[in-house]
């Protein structure tokens, strides 16, 4: 996993809520192997039409908006727990997802795979998709040691929530994976003991 | 202070509390199916390393597989491919497979219960988020992403913050035409779509305890459809009888043992849960849903809501719906009965006694779906596919077909179809579907009135699914 430590970027707001992972990169395209390629997909249903031809209204399809930080309304992520849906976001280029709320599953996925989850207050939110509707080239500047997310120019920031182990691993490009195989003997030992009816 | 019956099971299962709010949590059992394991087997060939503990998990074919045919090679290439891959990875790596051909083959979330895998007390994980199924056996079951199925295989464990506690009550006597279904899609209704994040929640009270467990595992189910990591419900005497003589469950000494454990699975009377609902039996309808996703349900006689918000315009838009007017008598074109969330033989046994002796609308085309090929097998011993067939029906081959259409059962641009699956989202069930969750009993009404119709108006009885 890549590291994660400072991250200041234009912004791509997509404010509809509730936006599930089968919008994010709908089943049909599941079917890989591999981790690679989700990106070409992501949104397809909201990016393409069923002929293949490019939506000229969708955000992602507006050229004059760009960045590695997508912007979105609450609850974000929700449904299926498809981990394809935040390496879809990753292979298109975004680095962080900014919201007022993500969906559990979701959230550990990004976590899990260098996509930064920032949940910030419904105000700030609605900041930041005001400023943006101003100027699109408004940037924003996610610290991660800080926990802090700021609109640089201006006076607004606010600090974020997350786990600290989570934290850690982000700094350090750690998997979870590699943690606990170092516990393996441990586990072990649980299992001596571990009754299963 | 007493405990919650999540809090007993998932202290059993802590390896090790480590710093930082995380716990590594023991799995007792691991599903996978063919979507959500590729990358994982990958992972552990990358890394070098082997399964921790291969008789742990158990796999099967069902998101991608053809519900038509299946003893034929799968026509679409993607999807054969990673059947072929799953094949492939659990010859290399020794897993158990049910796969295609297989008489114990069929939904993940179906097969479990089934064969008596599933049981009380266990912490079970799946790449799938209606894991939570398992649940209703008193289990704390839960989906995963791929990375965590991975970690799964490599260590057994997850390393997880413990998630807060909810109990959801709900006492009385239902109405009748109204089943387990409608529970689950009014406490949505009423929590929305988020309104269970963090939190595992239990479902207590008269109207849950006295559901089969089938009914229980369709509420369970759904609880990921209100944003919760799981649902679960103490295990009782109908968990122990429905657990007994299956393949997998343990008899003699060995079942009298667990019963025992098993009964000391229950919230204590002083426990704490960080939130409580409740609910009456009586005053929940037949529900339907009218938006794009489950927590928009309505009761089915009920007008669609006013909301100004721009998601829920944008929702109706899709749904070609206004707010303010009715759903009944809207024509309806399909109707798919099956998926993880109603496709158990009580689930078909429902649809048959309603259908038997009628005939589907004309305009109506109709997909049934069992959850398994036991499912299938057993509706085949009860007569229960003839009547289907009297009826206008199909009984199909099982799988996860039209309710997320990775295989070549999808819904039709712009059509309507009223399915008892688990998800209303855009799209899911094929570009442009516009879907309608309901119970199996509303589904076979409909079906045969090519309308949207009360089911109170065309049953006596309470259900009890």
């Amino acid at each position: 996993m890549e590291k994660f430590k400072t991250l200041t970027s234009t912004v791509i707001p997509l404010a509809n809520e509730d936006i599930d992972t089968d919008q994010i990169i709908p089943a049909r395209f599941l079917k890989s192997t591999t981790r690679e390629g989700f990106g070409n997909n992501l949104f397809r249903d909201w990016r393409y039409d069923s002929q293949g031809d490019l939506k000229e209204d969708f955000i992602l399809n507006d050229p004059s908006y760009s960045g590695s930080i997508l912007v979105t309304g609450k609850n974000f992520g929700c449904g299926s727990s498809r981990e394809h849906a935040a390496w879809a976001l990753y292979d298109f280029g975004f680095r962080a997802v900014v919201s007022s709320y993500f969906a559990d599953i979701f959230k550990g996925n990004a976590l899990n795979n260098g996509l930064l989850p920032v949940q910030v207050s419904d105000a700030f939110l609605e900041t930041i998709f005001e400023l943006v509707k101003q100027d699109k080239n408004t940037t924003l500047k996610i610290e991660l040691i800080d926990q802090q997310i700021s609109i640089p120019g201006t006076n607004h920031k606010e600090k974020y929530n997350i786990n600290a182990y989570k934290k850690t691993c982000l700094l350090n490009g750690y998997d979870d994976i590699d943690y606990l195989i170092s516990k393996k003997s441990q586990i072990e030992q649980f299992e001596q003991t571990h009754k299963e009816f | 202070m007493g405990k919650t019956f999540f809090e007993k099971v998932w202290e059993s299962h802590i390896v090790d509390s480590v710093e930082n709010e995380q716990e590594i949590l023991y799995i007792d059992r691991h599903f996978i199916h063919e979507v959500t394991s590729p990358q994982a087997f990958e992972g552990l060939r990358r890394r070098g390393i082997e399964l921790f503990r291969k008789n742990k998990i158990v796999a099967t074919a069902d998101h991608n597989v053809p519900t038509k045919d299946q003893h034929l090679p799968i026509k679409e290439l993607l999807s054969k491919l990673q059947v072929d891959t799953l094949i492939q990875n659990c010859k290399e790596f020794g897993i158990d497979l049910y796969g295609l051909g297989h008489p114990y083959q069929g939904i993940v979330h179906v097969i479990g219960p089934e064969l008596g895998i599933t049981k009380p007390g266990m912490t079970i994980v799946c790449g799938d988020s209606h894991t939570s199924t398992h649940g209703a056996f008193g289990a704390i079951a839960f989906g995963i992403g791929t990375s965590q199925v991975e970690q799964v295989m490599a260590t057994q464990c997850l390393l997880l913050e413990r998630p807060k506690t909810m109990r959801i009550t709900i006492n009385g006597e239902l109405q009748r035409g109204v089943s387990s279904k409608d529970i689950i899609l009014y406490i949505i209704s009423k929590l929305s779509t988020a309104g269970g994040t963090g939190h595992f929640v239990e479902y207590a009270g008269s109207a849950i305890t006295s559901l089969s467990m089938e009914a229980r595992m369709t509420i369970c189910n759904m609880s990921i459809e209100m944003g919760a990591r799981g649902g679960m419900i103490a295990p009782d005497e109908t968990t122990f009888e429905y657990i007994k003589g299956r393949e997998f469950a343990p008899d003699g000494a060995a079942l009298e043992e667990a019963i025992n454990y098993w009964k000391t699975l229950y919230s204590d009377e002083d426990a704490y849960f960080d939130k409580e609902y409740t609910f009456e039996a009586e005053r929940i309808p037949p529900m339907i849903t009218y938006g794009t996703n489950p927590g928009m349900g309505i009761g089915i006689d009920e007008t669609i809501p006013e909301n100004d918000s721009e998601s829920f315009k944008k929702s109706l838009k899709y749904m070609n719906l206004e707010a303010g007017t009715y759903l009944l008598n809207k024509k309806i074109d399909n109707v798919f009965i099956g998926s993880c969330t109603n496709s158990r033989i009580e689930d078909l046994r429902i649809v048959a006694e309603y259908v038997a002796g009628k005939q589907k609308a004309d305009h109506v085309k109709a997909m049934i779906v069992p959850g398994s090929k036991q499912v299938e097998k057993q509706a085949r011993e009860e007569g229960i596919h003839q009547v289907l067939a009297d009826a206008g029906f199909e009984l199909r081959e099982p799988g996860c077909s039209a309710c997320l259409g990775m295989n070549e059962d999808k819904i039709p641009d712009g059509e309507y179809c009223v399915s008892t699956s688990n998800r209303n989202f855009e799209g899911r069930q094929g570009p442009g579907a516009r879907t309608m969750l309901v119970s199996p009993l509303t589904a076979a009404i409909i079906a045969i009135e090519g309308k949207i119709v009360d089911t109170r108006n065309y049953v006596n009885k309470v259900v009890t699914a």
